[in-house]
């Protein structure tokens, strides 16, 4: 794409903790999410996935987790280099999150309608009874039956689902650039994922907003997303277009994720095939590829050097010595 | 449906009351030394010369105890009359509902200021967890609990005037009299009644604190762009507040049992001073009275004290 990047990570690298038990979290990583693109980042629990959405928003607990290089550059400003009053300008209003876990995120103890009027309030300077309208218009927005008369109402009066609803809505409230999504769909039932991540991809395509959407599930992928990361270990090792991806993985991961999803056009009584061996601990990455002590093709160059993204075609890159690129 | 609730809670109190009201009445009378003995052994005063058995009849002591209850109790549920004193023939209830506000203030006063002491402190400790603050408060909160407030009080009491000649005012001023020579003058037993209890609000609050600065929708607040300030006060406080509030009810006759030493200490004519004569006096129709009544108000407050939680935890108030 010709005009810049709506954002672009570039080098982000986070450390958890000091001295020995140390460790890092998100690895070198650099990407780019264009305006009203879906990018997904795809991995296992613990591949740094989150920490990378955290990271972008300066959400990364601290200590014991801190930033320790890179950029975060989002509409042409680094987001690392902001203020605090800065930065908190532009969380919930130009970049908004929506997190794993509806039946804990909400405040407990606030009415939703406030929940969501509140970074209408702080934002855009709205006062709280044009506020409350605009959260009804939202809650509409999210196909929340009764909309007007669930502005009064606390989250414990609905179920997973619902909340999430909530919870899009309050991300949708301030019209943002880009909506993070972590896992938003890894706490609900199979049947109520699928609408949810419709109403994300629906909205997201009204308001020209991009998303970033996390998740370890590929089937997601495929449907959602334009483009996608692939993260191991704390590192991107893989990142194309979603449909190039599934028709030409080039990571030996990446593949291995591919052979482990059940398909319908695979004839019946064809196993699944595992990825052999355990998720890396982050504290004790070997050397060489994170991926080596996993994976069939592993040569002694892997397990000697870190290969970084290579390109290997219009869009594709990935991190391995073992495949083709250029 | 709140209406409903409250009437049952307030029937639920009736059996709790007959139970506590029998107990006190007939454990006071095991006490060795009767009020006849004491007041045969003095010489003055109108009892004096009548021969033992017409004075317990006069007094009505010579019927069986069971008796005495059930009159007791007819006189209360008929009239309720809590009987008379038995060294000056006034009603218990007149002495009581005179003596009680003293002691409702002073109790009410401890209670505010530990709140406006624990609960800032508290939340500041959790913001600073780990630093020198959070050391500091946490060490002086632990000698706060540690330190008995009688021995305190008494220090208050007795140190200035060796010092400086100046004691705590010692004759009462009433609230009509001088409001605010007053409030001064229960300014510093409460200060010394709060003392344990702020050190306790303190540290419950910080834990609460702590524990709710963790919740997912903590980290919700942040990404919503809100001020550190704001999240704290409209997100983190409220909910961390709700456990305080048991506390509160918890609290209620424990400040009620330190405004007796108080009230003996500081001179201050309340409910507390009333049951120390009364107990030395075995005025026992007082006695009951009082135990009674602060029972009651102990019981009401941690009825308030449930009630509020339907503010607190919008949970508790749709079940």
């Amino acid at each position: 794409m010709a005009s810049t990047p709506l954002l672009q990570v570039r080098n982000l690298t986070t450390q958890f903790g000091s001295g020995a038990g140390a460790f890092t979290a998100v690895n070198d990583i650099t990407f780019d999410v264009n305006a009203g693109e879906t990018v997904a980042i795809v991995g296992e629990s613990g591949s740094g996935k989150s920490v990378t959405a955290l990271s972008i928003l300066r959400l990364v607990p601290t200590p014991p987790g801190h930033i320790v290089a890179g950029e975060v550059v989002f509409e042409g400003i680094d987001l690392l280099k902001l203020s605090d009053a800065e930065m908190r300008a532009v969380r919930g209003n130009r970049i908004a999150m929506i997190f794993q876990e509806p039946m804990t995120s909400l405040n407990p103890s606030l009415t939703i309608g406030l929940q969501i009027a509140e970074p209408v309030n702080l934002h855009k300077g709205m006062p709280w009874n044009m506020a409350y309208k605009k959260a009804k218009e939202l809650l509409e927005r999210v196909r929340m039956p009764d909309a007007q008369g669930r502005l009064n109402t606390n989250p414990h009066q609905f179920s997973g689902g619902m909340r999430q609803r909530i919870m899009i809505a309050m991300a949708l409230a301030c019209e943002p650039k880009l909506i993070i999504a972590d896992e938003p769909t890894t706490a609900l039932d199979v049947t109520v994922q699928a609408q949810i991540l419709e109403l994300l991809k629906e909205l997201t395509h009204e308001t020209g907003a991009a998303l970033i959407l996390i998740t370890h599930d590929l089937g997601v992928v495929a449907r959602y997303a334009d483009r996608v990361c692939v993260m191991y270990g704390g590192k991107i090792v893989e990142t194309a277009d979603a449909c190039d991806l599934y028709e030409r993985p080039m990571h030996p991961y990446t593949r291995g994720l591919m052979a482990s999803i059940p398909r319908l056009d695979q004839p019946a009584g064809v196993r699944l095939v595992p990825i052999i061996g355990q998720p890396p601990n982050l504290a004790q990455l070997p050397p060489g590829c994170a991926f080596n002590p996993r994976c069939s093709e592993a040569a002694e160059r892997c397990r000697r050097d870190t290969p970084n993204l290579m390109k290997a075609g219009d869009g594709h890159s990935h991190a391995c010595w073992m495949v083709p690129h250029g | 449906m709140i209406g409903g609730y409250v009437a049952r809670r307030i029937l639920a109190l009736i059996p709790t009351l007959f139970f506590a009201s029998l107990i006190v009445f007939f454990t006071i009378r095991l006490i060795p030394g009767s009020v006849i003995d004491l007041m045969l052994s003095q010489n003055d005063g109108s009892a004096s010369g009548l021969p033992r058995a017409q004075l317990e009849a006069a007094l009505g002591l010579d019927q069986p105890i069971y008796i005495q209850y059930f009159r007791w109790l007819g006189s209360l549920l008929l009239h309720g009359n809590l009987g008379n004193s038995l060294w000056t023939g006034t009603p218990v209830m007149d002495e009581v509902v005179h003596r009680l506000p003293v002691t409702f203030e002073l109790g009410a006063m401890a209670l505010v200021i530990s709140l406006s002491i624990g609960v800032p402190i508290g939340v500041y400790t959790a913001l600073r967890q780990n630093t020198i603050g959070d050391y500091i408060f946490r060490t002086v909160s632990i000698l706060a609990l540690a330190i008995p407030g009688f021995w305190i009080g008494t220090l208050v009491a007795v140190l200035p005037a060796l010092w400086w000649g100046w004691s705590p005012p010692i004759s009462y001023v009433s609230l009509l009299q001088d409001p605010v020579a007053h409030l001064v003058q229960l300014l510093i037993p409460a200060l010394i009644l709060a003392m344990a209890s702020s050190a306790l609000i303190m540290r419950l609050t910080r834990t609460m604190m702590l524990e709710v600065l963790r919740q997912d929708y903590i980290r919700t607040a942040y990404a919503k762009g809100l001020p550190v300030r704001t999240i704290m006060a409209r997100h983190a406080l409220r909910n961390a507040l709700i456990p305080v509030i048991t506390l509160i009810g918890l609290l209620a006759p424990l400040l009620f049992g330190g405004t007796i030493i108080m009230e003996q200490i500081f001179a201050i004519p309340g409910m507390g001073l009333l049951l120390l004569e009364a107990v030395g006096n075995r005025d026992y129709p007082m006695i009951t009275g009082v135990f009674l009544i602060t029972g009651i108000a102990v019981i009401i407050i941690n009825l308030l004290v449930d009630l509020s939680y339907g503010w607190f935890d919008p949970k508790v108030r749709t079940r």
